[in-house]
């Protein structure tokens, strides 16, 4: 009786590849998942920045060396693209659950919406700060 | 015997089983955080890479001292909430439970840091 309507059923997207074709909403989804967990590093190392700070001068001096070498600024250059790209998946995700934009043109919009509004993000921080 | 009937045992949790607080939760941080990651961001960068008197001066301030802490707050609550429904996902079994309570420990225990070192260089 469970398999009457197997083939009827939806697939999962987490069968990407042979089962499933990647789409703009289930890649971008995808990617809110990838850049929110990865921001665990970003964080972690800001936090050991203020404790840095909060316990004195030499303390300081190594982890602002650590944190400003070129790996330093490569993970806060992409924990920043992170940032803005998760906001703007979470910005998205309540637009979706208000049950707006759920029309797959709207919601791929919003998908190119959130790729390029990251980038654009992103840079104008770096110049901006 | 059980004076509950089953309609009111169920009422309310739909097919999660513990009903939508997970999900509010994480609605509620996410708005917090739209406000908050900005704020953060504008206020945090520009001392990032600063010398240590002008990162201690500036954090010395309030407006900069309470975005951080509130950002650090909200931000590991909303990653603590987040990376549960991640292990959930992917992981069964005792590493499912390990895990949780490991990211559980581990954000709470990013908060206090976070929230100590920021005490520190404002009082």
């Amino acid at each position: 009786m469970a398999d009457a309507n197997r083939a009827n059923r939806p697939l999962s997207p987490f069968m990407i590849g042979p089962y499933y074709r990647p789409q703009l909403t289930s890649m971008t989804s995808i990617f809110i998942r990838i850049t929110g967990n990865a921001l665990l590093i970003g964080a972690f190392l800001v936090v050991w920045w203020f404790l840095a700070a909060a316990s004195g001068p030499e303390h300081f001096t190594f982890v602002n060396a650590v944190i400003t070498s070129w790996f330093g600024d490569l993970v806060m250059f992409g924990s920043l693209w992170a940032l803005w790209y998760h906001a703007l998946g979470g910005l998205r995700h309540l637009i979706f659950d208000a049950g707006y934009g759920l029309e797959l043109k709207q919601a791929e919009l919003m998908g190119w919406g959130m790729i390029l509004g990251s980038v654009l993000l992103t840079l104008l921080t770096v110049v901006v700060i | 015997m059980r004076f509950l009937t089953d309609r009111k045992r169920a009422r309310g949790l739909g097919a999660a089983h513990s009903g939508v607080e997970h999900h509010w939760s994480m609605i509620v941080s996410s708005v917090a955080l739209l406000v908050l990651v900005p704020l953060f961001v504008f206020t945090f960068g520009p001392v990032l890479g600063a010398p240590y008197e002008e990162v201690v001066a500036h954090y010395a301030r309030p407006f900069p001292a309470l975005v951080a802490a509130l950002t650090l707050v909200v931000g590991f609550l909303h990653f603590k909430n987040g990376v549960r429904v991640l292990i959930e996902d992917y992981v069964g079994g005792l590493w499912r439970e390990v895990l949780i309570v490991a990211m559980t420990c581990l954000s709470w225990a990013a908060i206090a840091v976070g929230l100590f070192a920021l005490a520190r260089l404002t009082l």
